[in-house]
């Protein structure tokens, strides 16, 4: 018997690795778009609703527009790479700009203090450790973010 | 994803549908503080039509919260789902903000 035999023709995505790819101008215009495509990969690998509906679409919008706004200073000319694999255990995004990398350990002053409650910015990098399992930087300069997500 | 403002009473209701993300957040600052200048005073932001908000988009609320203020007026908060109170919470804004269960009562609360 074929495993698609017992589900009734729906084929169960537990041995399936979804990836996508996609290269984007650095216009913020793109990033919800961006982020809908990887929500679709969790949604379809049924990741926790809260997953999907926060800590995904959150921590991936902070890593796309560090990477236009920091990264490239948002030239139109120059290009974001998303990176996007997903299996029933883990997802893995990473997100490359052509910039020259900035380190993430002085990035990240804690924006929950008093005194810094109340600034406008600092929340970034911030969230997208809290929302994501790990976060992690590397590539010769330095400008690849990567994140990771086990399932819930 | 855009943003309806209707009166309420004296207070200006601002609804936010879709997210509230760095490609907008400007949309959403200006449109207030046209109101602002107009002399308006009481600001209800309504989130019970919001997917998502990132970092900019809770950067935009706290300058709002400031703005209004120094004019001498008040911001609440309305109807965020439990992600986005998660959200508030992870990053203590839930301490900063006056945030309502519902806009009936955040009306109230003016």
């Amino acid at each position: 018997m074929h495993a698609s035999d017992a589900t009734n023709g729906a084929a169960p995505l537990e041995h399936v690795r979804l990836v996508l790819e996609v290269e984007i101008p650095s216009d913020v215009q793109y990033i919800e778009q961006i982020v809908d495509l990887v929500k679709g990969q969790v949604e379809a690998l049924r990741y926790a609703p809260r997953q999907v509906a926060l800590n995904v679409p959150v921590a991936l919008s902070e890593a796309i527009s560090n990477a236009i706004l920091r990264g490239n200073n948002e030239n139109i000319a120059k290009l974001v790479r998303v990176r996007s694999s997903a299996d029933p255990s883990c997802l893995i995004v990473e997100v490359t700009d052509e910039g020259k990398g900035f380190d993430l350990e002085l990035c990240t002053p804690d924006p929950t203090t008093p005194e810094n409650l109340s600034r406008e910015d600092g929340r970034g990098l911030f969230l997208m450790r809290k929302l994501m399992d790990r976060v992690e930087r590397f590539g010769e300069a330095g400008n690849v973010i990567r994140m990771t997500l086990h399932r819930q | 994803m855009s943003f309806a403002i209707k009166k309420q009473g004296e207070v200006v209701v601002v609804d936010v549908e879709g997210q509230l993300i760095v490609g907008n957040r400007q949309e959403l600052k200006q449109k207030v503080l046209d109101e602002l200048e107009r002399g308006e005073k009481k600001f209800l932001i309504d989130f019970s039509q919001t997917g998502y908000i990132d970092s900019s988009g809770l950067g935009v609320l706290v300058s709002l919260s400031k703005k209004i203020r120094e004019q001498g007026g008040e911001l609440r908060l309305a109807n965020l789902n439990d992600d986005l109170k998660t959200l508030f919470e992870l990053t203590k804004l839930d301490t900063l903000f006056q945030i309502a269960d519902t806009r009936e009562r955040a009306l109230e609360s003016f």
